[in-house]
């Protein structure tokens, strides 16, 4: 083995330009493609959100017409969650997973192309409709809001029809992602990595993939059947022809629900890859960690309906999503417990992943609590579709997974690019952030609690002044954003100091005994974990 | 909450002033002001959850600040090496906090939950009067099936108010026309249906939103306390006009509500009266032009041009594109003609603004509107917007047409 690794290393010569990145099967190359594409997307989306916090400055505003503003929303909240953090989890997966398991690459590599290139073709998609609507043609990308409620979805315009196929590509590009990881993880670890004995990230993300199989067909299913409804005159989402609109929620849920863990699990890993760093302590509680993850994933596929207590739902519904969700609470709970323990009684110091770890348990427990009362059938009447609930949901996906991945970024860049970053910056990064992203939507949760409904372009008057403190604080939040990518500039161009391998004092893992930044290939030797 | 109107107006002077000062210090956890059992029972348990995730937050962030203070590098603190609890006693100190939780989740929070639910559930007992609330395009249609009354209530908010860029209105998109009469004190039991896509009914005051799912029927109750006005708004995204989609209810005392029950029976019958009347063109035309501000011009706009690509022009002569579904039905009815909208016949007008167009946003006005309102809406668009018909479309024409579709339904559904 260790023979024909060498001469592997010797071959290392690579296609250069566009040609190396439209073929590549090396798992960092891909790696980057998917974090690249996820920032991108990362911005437009927040251009989106700052146009919806334009619009909501005061009432009264035209900037969009109600039309365009359901649009944004819509494309809002399908781009953040598909085209921004999913991809950029699964950058997060493909470069560090080979490595932290002592493999030369991800099982199936050609897999690994296709399921990344998918991705810019459904993007291309899901937005063609805005641009064909210059042209004359249709009306617009889709319009219904990223839950696609059906009947609304079968009445809308032909952006329905291009969404669809964007979930159709979508789906594909997981479904290939997560089998590539399962099967990577499955035979690909070093001798001697037992499941065990896997960084938290890896275990993290075999669940990610487990729940995306299992989860993300039922939604590819719902968007067919969508289809159908649409243009070959089935019945599924319309009580005329004896189907039922709420079968769409129960479809949709069924996947949208387990997504939300979809996109938190690999943040969960991040969290006991860099708390343990700076706080120059093990991981507290690894064993309960991981049993913690599979008691989630399991729940999660069993309690979808509680995001439908206000659809009409027999008694004995409303208890049983009502209390099985309130389960979650356990093993969520005992992650908490966990991250504090790592950080208990520890040396700990405060670079900026640090910093971002410590705001994503603030922000993503605020976010958890929170579900906690939105679990209350009854409750939920006043909550649900209220700004209550937008508050709660912003802090649990961009309190917890978007701060995770920012830690993440600013934890390992300097390991992908072999540069620091700017501290100084990433400091005032994560402070604005802190700032910003709680004054947007604390204002929210009080906005819910005193009757603002979400999707709606305009307002009555008694809701003015925390609108305008809100969208102020989403200003805030969006300029803060700039930071992060001037840090991935300065990383990226060589502007900071050189990185060790080790890059922070006490980072563990077999991704910081390679040289920063790896090379193409990862291991000459394969490790040996002892 | 404050509730202004009871006010004098010098107080209400300063009140405004200090609005945002006020809102701050009136307690902003809280709901809107409860009025219902229900919303009674939502707020306690909204207190008492609120309660509990902050001072599970505050215990999280105790141990998160304290360690971060006291456990850093920089104070020479030296890193501990456990990796989870050993001795029995740590044991039972990870144990505690667990069994808590869950002590909190199925106690605590969940016996109080059961009730709510429970008592939710129990629309039926009791009930002395049951109110069928269908949702559409955008107006609520109330109906008091014991009492043979039933309106469309829909957004009366001034178009210029809206236009205006800066509103000032006190109740700016939380007004209609009709408001909903509940009495005070009677639990009225509440089905709701929808004629389009699912609207959801949220009235804050009453602790209450239920969706109105097309095609089926939801139920839900309310027993209201106090007398007074209550708005609220639709709840579930409904296309462009979910914003422009408000709820009032005005609950009146039960003398009261008798006394609105006769009237309401009165106009009733008078506006069937009405519509078998002849109306003359100048009268068609003002209620035309009213009827199509609150039901059209969300989609057809307020000039009839419509917007490209999704909702026609009604102006004869102006281009428009959009799906074959749509087109092709313009066509075959006579109103779309090479790329260009043409003023069809009466009969298919009165046909489309009844049961709207099957497969697009085109929704059936038929059960929201009366026969007046459709003969006055088509009237005013045959001779609006450049169109100059000379059109006059009497009631008595849109009735024979509902009675038609009455008829060709019945022996559809007796040849099935």
């Amino acid at each position: 083995m260790r023979h024909a690794a060498i001469e592997y290393t010797h071959d290392e010569h690579q296609p250069r330009g566009l040609a190396r990145w439209l073929f590549t099967t090396n798992h960092k190359d891909i790696g980057i493609l998917y974090m690249l594409f996820g920032l991108t997307f990362f911005v437009v989306g927040g251009l989106f959100a700052e146009l919806i916090r334009a619009q909501l400055f005061q009432p009264g505003q035209h900037i969009l017409a109600p039309e365009a503003y359901n649009q944004v929303i819509t494309l809002h909240g399908l781009v953040m969650v598909f085209a921004a953090l999913m991809p950029v989890t699964a950058g997060f997966a493909n470069y560090l997973i080979p490595m932290m398991i002592g493999a030369s690459d991800m099982a199936l590599p050609r897999l690994n192309n296709w399921g990344f290139w998918l991705l810019p073709v459904a993007a291309v998609v899901l937005v063609l409709p805005f641009f064909l609507k210059m042209l004359g043609i249709g009306n617009g990308p889709i319009d219904t809001g990223w839950t696609i409620y059906a009947p609304l979805s079968v009445q809308s315009g032909l952006g329905v029809d291009f969404a669809i196929f964007a979930v159709f590509l979508l789906g594909a590009s997981s479904l290939l992602a997560s089998i590539n990881i399962i099967v990577t993880v499955k035979n690909m670890r070093a001798p001697g990595m037992t499941m065990m004995k896997m960084p938290l990230f890896v275990w993290s993300w075999l669940m990610t993939s487990l729940l995306l199989i299992a989860v993300f067909p039922a939604l590819i299913a719902g968007a067919a059947m969508l289809l159908t409804d649409r243009h070959f005159g089935t019945h599924f989402f319309s009580a005329a022809g004896g189907g039922d609109p709420v079968l769409w929620q129960h479809l949709f849920w069924f996947f949208g629900h387990p997504e939300v863990y979809i996109l938190l699990f690999p943040t969960a890993g991040i969290m006991s890859q860099i708390l343990p760093t700076f706080a120059r302590k093990p991981i507290y509680g690894y064993r309960a960690q991981v049993y913690s993850y599979w008691a989630i994933a399991a729940l999660s596929v069993v309690v979808w309906a509680h995001h439908m207590f206000t659809s009409g739902m027999p008694v004995g519904g409303q208890l049983y999503f009502m209390y099985s969700t309130m389960a979650i609470s356990v093993p969520l709970a005992v992650l908490f417990f966990c991250w504090l323990g790592t950080i208990w009684r520890g040396a700990m110091t405060f670079e900026t992943p640090m910093l971002f770890a410590l705001g994503y348990i603030t922000l993503f427990g605020i976010g958890g609590l929170t579900g906690l009362v939105l679990a209350d059938a009854v409750a939920d009447q006043q909550y649900h579709n209220s700004y209550f609930l937008v508050a709660h949901f912003h802090y649990a996906l961009f309190g917890g997974p978007i701060m995770g991945v920012i830690a993440a970024a600013y934890y390992w860049l300097p390991k992908i690019t072999g540069h620091m970053y700017n501290e100084r910056a990433g400091k005032w990064h994560f402070w604005l952030t802190m700032i910003g992203f709680n004054t947007t939507f604390m204002a929210q949760f009080f906005l819910g609690a005193a009757g603002m409904p979400r999707r709606i372009p305009d307002y009555a008057l008694q809701f003015t002044d925390l609108n305008m403190v809100s969208s102020a604080g989403a200003f805030v939040l969006g300029a803060a954003q700039l930071l992060l990518l001037y840090n991935v500039i300065v990383a990226w161009r060589g502007h900071g100091r050189p990185a060790s391998d080790r890059v922070w004092e006490a980072a563990q893992g077999l991704e910081f005994t390679l040289p920063s930044p790896p090379p193409y290939h990862s291991f000459t030797d394969q490790p040996v974990i002892s | 909450m404050l509730n202004p109107r009871r006010l004098s107006p010098g107080a209400a002077g300063v009140c405004a002033a200090l609005a945002p000062a006020l809102a701050a210090a009136h307690n902003p956890f809280e709901f809107q002001t409860p009025v219902t059992p229900i919303a009674h029972e939502t707020l306690h348990i909204h207190d008492l959850f609120l309660t509990i995730i902050g001072i599970l937050f505050s215990l999280g962030m105790g141990f998160l600040l304290y360690a971060v203070i006291r456990h850093r590098r920089s104070r020479g603190h030296a890193p501990a090496t456990f990796t989870g609890p050993r001795t029995p006693g740590q044991w039972i100190l990870v144990a505690l906090p667990l069994l808590a939780l869950v002590f909190i989740d199925y106690v605590i929070m969940g016996i109080p939950a059961y009730h709510a639910v429970v008592a939710m559930a129990n629309t039926k007992e009791g009930a002395t009067l049951v109110v069928k609330i269908t949702g559409s395009q955008w107006a609520w249609r109330y109906e008091y099936p014991d009492h043979g009354i039933a309106f469309t209530s829909s957004l009366a908010t001034p178009r210029e108010q809206m236009e205006s860029g800066s509103p000032t209105d006190p109740n700016y998109l939380l007004e209609v026309d009709r408001p909903l009469v509940l009495p005070v004190g009677e639990k009225v039991r509440i089905l709701l249906t929808s004629t389009d896509v699912i609207h959801s009914w949220w009235m804050p005051a009453f602790g209450i939103k239920q969706d109105a799912v097309p095609g089926f029927l939801r139920e839900s109750w309310v027993k209201i306390e106090t007398p007074g006005v209550y708005r609220g708004q639709c709840g579930e995204l409904c296309g462009v006009g979910h914003a422009y989609l408000p709820i009032v209810v005005e609950a009146k005392t039960a003398p009261e509500f008798e006394q609105w029950l006769v009237q309401a029976r009165s106009a009733q019958g008078k506006m069937s009266a009405e519509a078998a009347q002849t109306l003359s063109a100048d009268d068609l035309l003002a209620r035309g032009q009213k009827a199509y501000q609150t039901s059209c011009s969300a989609c057809h706009q307020q000039n009839g041009l419509g917007l490209p690509g999704a909702f026609p022009p009604l102006a004869a002569g102006q281009g428009f594109t959009a799906t074959p579904e749509m087109t092709e039905e313009l066509a075959r009815r006579g109103f779309y003609h090479e790329g260009k909208i043409v003023l069809g016949a009466v009969e298919q007008h009165v046909d489309i603004v009844l049961r709207g167009i099957a497969g697009t946003a085109m929704p059936a006005f038929g059960p929201q509107l009366d026969d007046v309102d459709i003969a006055a809406i088509v009237t005013y668009e045959r001779n609006s917007f450049g169109n100059r018909s000379g059109d006059v479309v009497q009631p008595a024409i849109v009735s024979a047409a509902r009675r038609e579709v009455n008829d060709r339904e019945t022996r559809k559904e007796a040849s099935r």
